[in-house]
């Protein structure tokens, strides 16, 4: 045990020594490859947490809702529909919605105005987000106008503000009472935005969408594992993106790390015939350059990884913001819960070490099996 | 100690360039002592050396080290063999470029799974008695031809070997650096080491410090004395 | 500067795992704020988080019209992939003008 341990010390010696005398070089690639896993990792990280987080917070969105379409796009559901629906067994509620979107020239911000069904609001008041507070310098208990798609100027006071650490759902909202909103967006009494429905049995659900949609040729029902089914493709898409961009990245990487690891120069392949004149074993030459491969990679993984970790949950993954935000005017501040996916984590550790060492071993391999004696003829 | 039997040595055998470097040795080299290999160039010396010092087996014949066959060993025993027994002085010295003088000496004892300290304070006493302790950390390349030579017969000594092999050593040399390599060479007979060495140069060929000279040609041994 | 690789490399070990703790620490803190926000979303019925928040279809992607892309602010960031490769055409970009000029909203 203990001669193994020094026989490893004493490779992992030469190894060092031998990749010290290109320092710059290698520690480019390990400063690249470093930067590649951190790049990787982040997305991995934050993309696994943010659709665990949107699928723990919408856990209780509405079972189905039901939208009217008119032409193809989405359209008000007139008065009556509800009283159509009727009684569908295994409905638990059913109760029209409203929320809409408004359109802030000032800050060229889109906002979501919603009327609660829950209520909870005076007249005259409203309840916002915290990234709207943030963006326009409100406060509670000062005013605020805004103007209507009919050209109206509505003034209305900040009577809350809703929790800061509620922004990834809540960041745009505009929470007003129901006479408020109808008077703003002039919606005609009876009309909604859409219908909620609440199903007591999760078995049901598919049944009941299949008889709304007989009843209501005109709509839409939207369930929920759709819903949650969006935010588990909309990020993975995303992710998607990243690594297409990326993968020019990788590729250029694999080109670089192939040439250095499998590109055996004559001045190695001299070396490797001295180790072996001088007594190394074929197998010491394998074990040496494995330690090579597995140093750099090893590094490469750890430092990229802790990198990627501290960047997604403790600085709040603020390299991404750019690339999230698009063209949003509000973007919530938010730090996500570490839910870390082992099974992502073990995938980039084996494709970060395994592929670069055995890049490293292959020519070493044909090298190292040549007659030592060629050495004596150099 | 070592002993050739009608040793033959073929290189691309059965091929259209079938070449006998070396037809027919028999050969028995006495422990602690220098003996010298001697002929013209392409006579076989580098040949025999390899095969002497375990670095490639012969093509027939039997060579024993110490009594022990090894015309037969598999390459795993004869490396060890190689690593514990033999040291090396090659004719362009082999160091490994971009490591220091010490890097070097140590590599061969890397195998062998000894302490790195006792290690390091061995190669530190062969190159402070090689005179080249100031010299340690230097890289190699640094070095003149005769410190670069220095450095490889401490490097062929880190293993504590009971035999030295050596082809061509004074090639590289002036006359004064080869007259002190030939004392270094008599200090080791004295302490109870084998030294083999092959050469074409008559300042080896005659010095007092070589006890027995082979007289190689066309890988035949023409004289022995 | 060599012997201080190994030494590195046990640190960046330690690291690792010391993550896995800091996550496991974190997620328990994070467990009161996710389910405060679970309840807030299902008080007000909330079906989308507030990520994007530059078209309609961004802002509530699980309510949106099929291909509802472009139908809403024209500067919109497009939903499909080729959307975050380029740019919208330089010639909707005077959108922008109407805005300022109608003080009608959209
Ligand atoms: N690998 C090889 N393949 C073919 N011929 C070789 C090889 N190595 C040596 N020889 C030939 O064997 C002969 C003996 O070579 P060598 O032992 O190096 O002689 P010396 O060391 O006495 O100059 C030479 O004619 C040389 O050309
Ligand atoms: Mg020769």
């Amino acid at each position: 045990m203990n001669i193994w341990i020094e026989q490893q010390r004493a490779l992992i010696d030469f190894t060092l020594a031998s990749l010290a005398r290109r320092k710059a070089r290698n520690l480019g690639l390990l400063a690249v490859y470093t930067l590649l896993v951190f790049v990787l990792a982040s997305v991995a990280l934050f993309s696994h947490a943010l659709r665990h987080e949107a699928t723990r917070v919408l856990a209780d969105a509405p079972e189905i809702v039901l939208q009217r379409m008119v032409a193809g796009r989405h359209d008000l559901i007139p008065p009556g529909y509800l009283e159509k629906i009727g009684r569908i067994r295994g409905v638990q509620k059913m109760e029209g919605r409203l929320w809409g979107y408004y359109y802030d020239p000032v800050i060229k911000a889109n906002y979501t105005f919603m009327a609660p069904s829950a209520g909870g609001i005076e007249r005259g008041t409203i309840v916002i987000g915290a990234a709207l507070e943030r963006v326009r310098g409100l406060a509670q208990e000062t005013g605020i106008s805004f103007r209507a798609y009919s050209g109206k100027l509505y003034s209305f006071v900040v009577a809350d503000i809703l929790p800061h650490d509620s922004e990834l759902v809540s960041a745009d909202l505009v929470l007003m009472h129901e006479d408020d909103f109808r008077a703003f967006f002039a919606f005609p009494a009876g009309h909604y935005t859409d219908i909620a429905l609440a199903v007591a049995n999760p078995q049901e659900v598919r049944n009941i969408a299949a008889k709304l949609a007989d009843a209501l040729p005109d709509s839409r029902p939207i369930l929920r594992e759709e819903m949650l089914r969006t935010y588990a493709s909309i990020f993975s898409w995303r992710e998607g993106i990243v690594l297409a961009i990326l993968s020019g990245a990788i590729l250029a990487f694999v080109i670089l790390a192939w040439d250095k690891a499998a590109g055996l120069s004559a001045e190695e392949k001299r070396e490797i015939g001295i180790l072996k004149a001088i007594g190394w074993e074929t197998g010491d030459v394998i074990r040496m350059k494995i330690w090579e491969g597995v140093l750099i990679s090893l590094t490469a993984f750890l430092v990229g990884y802790v990198a990627a970790y501290l960047h997604v949950f403790r600085a709040g993954g603020v390299l991404f913001e750019p690339v999230l935000k698009g063209w949003a005017v509000l973007y919530p501040r938010f730090q996500l819960a570490p839910e870390i996916d082992g099974l992502a984590v073990a995938t980039l550790f084996f494709f970060t070490v395994v592929p670069y060492t055995a890049a490293v071993l292959v020519p070493i391999w044909r090298a190292a099996t040549t007659d030592p004696d060629a050495v004596m003829r150099s | 100690m070592i002993e050739l039997i009608e040793v033959r040595k073929a290189f691309n055998q059965g091929k259209h360039n079938e070449f006998w470097a070396l037809d027919g040795i028999n050969l028995n080299i006495e422990a602690h002592r220098v003996t010298a290999l001697c002929g013209p160039s392409g006579s076989g010396k580098t040949t025999l050396l390899t095969l002497i010092g375990c670095l490639a087996r012969p093509t027939s014949g039997r060579a024993r080290f110490k009594g022990e066959d090894i015309s037969g060993l598999p390459e795993r025993f004869l490396t060890q063999l190689r690593r514990r027994s033999f040291g090396f002085v090659f004719q362009q010295f082999n160091l490994i470029r971009g490591l220091s003088a010490e890097e070097n000496v140590m590599l061969p004892a890397a195998p062998s799974g000894l302490p790195q300290q006792v290690v390091r304070a061995r190669a530190a006493m062969l190159l402070d008695r090689l005179r080249l302790a100031h010299r340690r950390t230097a890289r190699v390349e640094w070095l003149s031809g005769g410190e670069q030579q220095r450095v490889a017969i401490a490097r062929a000594l880190i293993n504590d070997p009971e035999v030295l092999i050596a082809d061509e050593p004074t090639a590289n040399l002036d006359t004064t650096l080869a007259r002190e390599f030939l004392a270094i060479l008599e200090s080791f007979a004295g302490e109870g080491r084998t030294v083999i060495l092959s050469s074409h140069d008559p300042l080896v060929i005659q010095s007092a410090a070589v006890h027995r000279v082979i007289n190689m040609r066309d890988g035949r041994i023409v004289d022995d004395n | 500067m060599r012997r201080l690789v190994l030494p590195f490399l046990a640190l960046a070990v330690v690291g690792f795992a010391m993550t896995c703790v800091d996550a496991a620490l974190l997620r328990e803190r994070h467990a009161v704020r996710i389910e405060a926000n679970h309840v807030l979303a299902k008080r007000l019925g909330l079906t989308d988080i507030a990520l994007f928040t530059e078209a309609r279809y961004t802002r509530h992607p699980s309510q949106a019209d099929r291909h509802a892309a472009l139908q809403d602010h024209p500067l919109a960031l497009e939903h499909f992939p080729t959307g975050s490769l380029i740019a919208p055409p330089r010639h909707i970009a005077r959108h922008e003008y109407l805005d300022r000029t109608t003080a009608r909203a959209d």
